[in-house]
């Protein structure tokens, strides 16, 4: 029995190449009935479609490549060059790192593991997955599980959006309570605004040059639109301040905020300011429980985040390491078992044509 | 062999310290089940300290300064165990450690362990007294070690670096809230020791009454400050960190002159 991994990601492909392999319905079948697997899964996601299949009899890349090519489109000359090829422990290797985020474009996403669990689950019942794969999948989330927890690998927010929320999170602990003015109806506010929403937060009020744009902003978010003419007096209330204005100069300065923080000292106020350029002085932040954030902090935590993620894969690929050579013995000694019984022989992972 | 229990009371506590610093340092901290499990079995020792102490002395205890640190250790260990899991600040095990550790290391290592050539009569008012102030005690330490953090966690969210412990540490209005609630255990808890060293019927030393009252001043001040909601909660948690200081110091101050410091 050969367990390998045939696919396309980011690595290897761009969008324009790897849209062409999205697969079909009929997928496991035929990966099964015209490629010779014995068992098979397709895992596709944004940024790779790849197929996870144990086979008795060699499979080559090209029939895989064939049986993945989107219907109704022919292959195009050296169109199957994108394609990898993982054998044996290899394969084991690559799952376990693609499970636990260690392969994927933003590194540490958790997303990955919900696709490959919904892969696994559509695979499983369809009947394409036998007890190798089945233990296969089976450890993968186990090891992915341990690399997210054991590591840093999924520390810290890596998108300017999510290190807004993040960073209120660590402030402010419950969203329920605390009470959000959006000063100007950009779109990076609005999604900031939404991250907030789907967090708890209950009470956005929109504010913007244009009252019509402000209330159907607030009708998309399950907020409120305010005058704009009175935003100084949602400041003194609100806990978070999210500006995306177009004005040349900042408007929001420590004389006209000073006065209005005098009478919440006791509440800490975080400004995320998205705006370019900028609608907050930057002296603001040496106010007194003010917290400000322009989109260039913002960006350089995600940047920070990301490398701190980086330093984590060798820590993950320990982990991984031990999960492989664990695997690989079970494999095997099945694989003999399986084959003594059918009075063949064969001693080691057999490596297949690639 | 009191002394032994003390010792090895002492390495738990520096074995949570040194773990905690290795984790930290390799950005492997994870959850804070070893510190919590460390700083239990310290207590454990601490309280058979306390518990073999007392029998030998037939009273509370606090008859000299070493007797009064280690109790004061205990009483940091016992409030951050009540408290630690319940209000999610098990991380506050990574700052409790050190300082249960150095009040021990202390204690045990300068030669303040001096017995009294006469065995003291007990005198329970007194006890409750003394024992009920250093548990206040306790709290406050524990309400310097939430300031401590929230001034760490305001700094690096000011100065905008924020290292890996970052989202480790409690939100800084879960801190807050933690500080005022251990300021008012601690304050309620002083109140009572002050009121029980007044029922005593015993003379009361001027010093140690202008001590406590000063200490329980500053504290209800602190208190005031945070419910007017006039002074910032970075304010608030400094005066916690400099009113234990102050205190802590005094507390030795006083008691080490005060060779008569028997409870």
């Amino acid at each position: 029995m050969n367990l390998f991994c045939v696919g396309i990601s980011h690595h290897t492909a761009n969008v324009e190449a790897r849209e062409r392999f999205v697969g079909h319905a009929a997928i496991d079948r035929r990966l099964r009935e015209e490629a010779g697997c014995a068992e098979a899964l397709l895992l596709t996601t944004c940024n790779r479609v790849e197929v996870y299949a144990a086979s008795e009899k060699p499979v080559s890349t090209e029939r895989i490549a064939q049986c993945l090519l989107a219907t109704g489109l022919t292959p195009e000359a050296n169109e199957f060059d994108a394609f990898y090829r993982h054998e044996a422990q290899q394969c084991v290797q690559h799952l376990f790192r693609v499970t636990s985020g260690l392969d994927s474009m933003v590194i540490g996403e958790t997303e990955i593991l919900g696709q490959a669990k919904k892969a696994y689950a559509a695979a499983h019942e369809s009947g394409a997955v036998g007890p190798f794969l089945h233990r296969l999948l089976q450890r993968a989330f186990r090891v992915a599980k341990q690399v997210r927890t054991r590591t840093e690998i999924t520390r810290g927010a890596v998108s300017v959006g999510s290190v807004a929320v993040d960073l209120a999170e660590q402030i402010f602990g419950q969203f329920e309570t605390r009470k959000v003015l959006l000063l100007g109806a950009g779109e990076a506010s609005e999604r900031t605004a939404r991250a907030l929403a789907k967090r708890g937060v209950c009470d956005i009020r929109v504010t913007n040059r244009s009252m019509e744009r402000a209330e159907s902003l607030a009708a998309l978010i399950g907020g409120r639109a305010v005058a704009l003419d009175n935003w100084e007096m949602h400041c003194r209330e609100v806990d978070i301040l999210i500006t995306s204005t177009a004005s040349p100069t900042p408007f929001v300065r420590r004389e006209n905020l000073e006065p209005l923080l005098r009478q919440r000292l006791d509440r800490p106020l975080f400004i995320i300011d998205i705006a370019v350029p900028r609608d907050v002085a930057p002296e603001v932040n040496e106010l007194e429980g003010v917290f400000l954030y322009d989109i260039d902090s913002l960006q350089s935590i995600a940047q920070q985040s990301l490398a701190q993620r980086k330093e984590q894969i060798a820590a993950g690929e320990e982990i991984i390491a031990g999960h492989v050579q664990d695997f690989s013995g079970w494999f095997v000694a099945t694989r003999e078992r399986k084959m003594l019984a059918s009075g063949a022989s064969e001693p080691t992972f057999r490596v297949s044509e690639s | 062999m009191d002394r032994l229990l003390l010792i090895i009371s002492t390495l738990w506590f520096f074995l949570a310290m040194v773990r905690t610093t290795i984790a930290i340092k390799a950005h492997t901290y994870r959850s804070a089940g070893f510190n919590f499990f460390s700083i239990a079995l310290g207590f454990i020792f601490q309280t058979a300290f306390l518990s073999v102490r007392g029998h030998a002395l037939g009273r509370c205890p606090l008859t000299n300064l070493f007797e009064v640190f280690i109790f004061l250790a205990w009483s940091v260990s016992l409030i951050y165990l009540l408290i630690g899991p319940a209000y999610r600040l098990s991380l506050m095990g990574a700052f409790t450690a050190p300082l249960v550790f150095g009040l021990q290391t202390f204690a045990l290592l300068a030669p303040i362990d001096r017995p009294h050539l006469m065995r003291i009569a007990p005198a329970p008012w007194l006890e409750l007294h003394a024992s009920v102030s250093l548990i206040a005690y306790g709290a406050f330490a524990l309400a310097c070690v939430a300031g401590l953090m929230y001034l760490l966690q305001e700094r690096q969210l000011k100065t905008r670096e924020l290292n890996s412990m970052f989202y480790r540490f409690p939100p800084l209005t879960e801190l807050f809230a933690a500080i005022t609630r251990l300021l008012w255990l601690g304050f309620a808890l002083l109140t009572f020791g002050i009121v029980a060293g007044f029922l005593t019927g015993q003379p009361l030393p001027y010093v140690k009454v202008a001590w406590s009252l000063g200490v329980w001043i500053f504290y209800a001040a602190i208190l005031v400050a945070r419910h007017l909601g006039r002074t910032a909660p970075g304010r608030i948690a400094a005066l916690c960190v400099v009113a234990f200081s102050t205190a802590l110091t005094l507390l030795w101050g006083i008691t080490f002159l005060s060779q008569t410091h028997t409870v």
